[in-house]
């Protein structure tokens, strides 16, 4: 497939996981973690409302500036300390998020 | 004779006694009494609702057959509404905490407050698990939480005539705020930033009870330090602009930054789990233990869609399961409401 982009993802016992996904069909980063069978708990189901699907960006990219509610959430989870933190439910793909690099957060888990 | 009553405590009893008042757990209830069943509900949460109260009332969802469209605070009012005829207890404010088989093979249900239920079956509707709320790392904190600190506020004339200081910088913080104006002796709202996120006329209420005087605004400031002798009796609060600390009288101290949902202690309670859910029979929802069932978000079989919907499908079969399990002499026959109607308790 043309529109596949790959993106890794390292889990919270620190293994590096190689995930592809479409980049067309207006998935979120999150529900490409999901789709990879990796655990993320992602408790909302994607309206930044409860930031436990928490990832820290590890290489630089071209990302989508935050929202107004993606801030307000990391903020009231206590995350937004923590440099390059987003929430893996509003990242879209797009072909520019190719080669991406995370660390999931300790929240995604139990 | 002496009168013994007050050393009896008293037990909630019922036929189908549900742990969580979301969606699933709502619906139970009207399920239930359609074949005269009785439930009671349980919930950590002060009010009913489940995520749909506490994490997006005010969504819309578009996949409830029938509503094309339909806020989540709606629904969870409709549900309620639709399972009061048969009239469903409510132990809210309280977290399911200890099972035990009693000697009469009903099940025997203790709660964090003490609060004792009986009920030959168990219907575990917890969605994602018991919501939690997120502290605010400050060492002692866990020493005031009966004592100043509260994370929900469960009955507002406690706070009437004290110093309340509330953080957080959502629509709960702001709504308190401005509802507490009017309660307390004093309120102050300490946010970690300059801006509130929430809605726009809640902030413009908040700044200009600020600008009246009415309450005290300390942006950019975090409290970093709670004090008292048995009780609660000043906050330090830092602010991130110069370090500087500020000593702050107060009777309470309410942090607000929403909650967290935890499987909790039914993870002690031999289910057979898979992950963060419960393993179940697809043909009717049971459990690895008789008598005990588990519907919506929180089961987990081939196929398991985490829908509202499927989860309303899930209640209804549930129910009928339970039924043989509490009466396996007695036949029953699927009625439609059509025909029948609504028989009220």
């Amino acid at each position: 497939m043309e529109n596949l982009i790959h993106i890794n993802v390292t889990d919270l016992l620190g293994k590096k996981h190689k995930i592809q996904a479409p980049s067309d069909m207006g998935l979120n980063l999150m529900e490409a973690i999901r789709a990879n069978d990796m655990q993320i708990k992602a408790t909302c189901g994607g309206m930044a409302m409860c930031a436990s699907c928490h990832v820290v960006v590890c290489n630089s990219r071209a990302l989508p500036a935050m929202s107004e509610d993606e801030e307000a959430m990391l903020d009231d989870a206590f995350l937004l300390d923590i440099p390059h933190s987003r929430l893996s439910c509003q990242l879209k793909l797009t072909p520019e998020l190719d080669g991406l690099e995370v660390r999931l957060g300790e929240g995604t888990g139990e | 004779m002496p009168n013994y009553f007050f050393l009896t405590k008293r037990v909630i009893e019922t036929d189908i006694l549900i742990i969580g008042a979301g969606p699933c757990g709502l619906f139970t209830v009207f399920q239930a009494g359609l074949v005269q069943l009785h439930c009671h509900l349980i919930d950590s949460l002060p009010t009913a609702g489940g995520q749909l109260a506490e994490i997006y009332p005010k969504k819309p969802i578009y996949d409830i057959p029938g509503f094309p469209i339909v806020l989540a605070g709606d629904l969870v009012n409709n549900l309620t509404k639709q399972a009061e005829p048969f009239k469903p207890g409510y132990t809210l404010g309280e977290r399911a905490e200890y099972l035990e088989k009693m000697e009469d093979g009903r099940w025997k249900l203790t709660t964090n407050k003490g609060t004792e239920h009986a009920a030959p079956v168990i219907a575990i509707a917890a969605g994602l698990g018991c919501f939690e709320p997120r502290k605010p790392e400050i060492y002692n904190l866990s020493d005031f939480e009966d004592s100043g600190v509260d994370y929900i506020i469960k009955d507002p004339e406690k706070y009437r005539g004290k110093n309340v200081v509330i953080s957080g910088g959502g629509d709960s913080a702001l709504d308190w705020t401005i509802f507490l104006a009017d309660v307390a002796k004093s309120v102050t709202l300490i946010h970690r930033r300059t801006i509130f996120r929430g809605h726009l006329d809640s902030v413009k209420k908040v700044n200009d009870l600020a600008g009246n005087g009415k309450i005290s605004l300390v942006l950019n400031s975090e409290v970093t330090a709670i004090n008292g002798v048995g009780k609660l009796e000043n906050l330090e609060i830092t602010n991130f602009d110069n370090d500087q600390i500020t000593k702050v009288s107060a009777d309470y101290f309410i942090p607000l930054f929403g909650l967290s949902p935890k499987l909790g202690p039914l993870k002690h309670w031999n289910l057979s789990l898979h992950k963060e859910s419960i393993k179940v029979n697809p043909q009717d929802y049971s459990t690895n233990i008789p008598g005990i069932y588990a519907i919506g978000d929180i089961n987990d079989y081939p196929g398991k869609l985490r829908l509202i919907l499927c989860g309303f499908h899930e209640a209804t079969l549930m129910v009928q399961s339970a039924y043989k399990y509490i009466y396996p002499d007695k036949n029953l026959v699927l009625r439609y409401t059509t025909v029948s109607g609504v028989k009220a308790f």
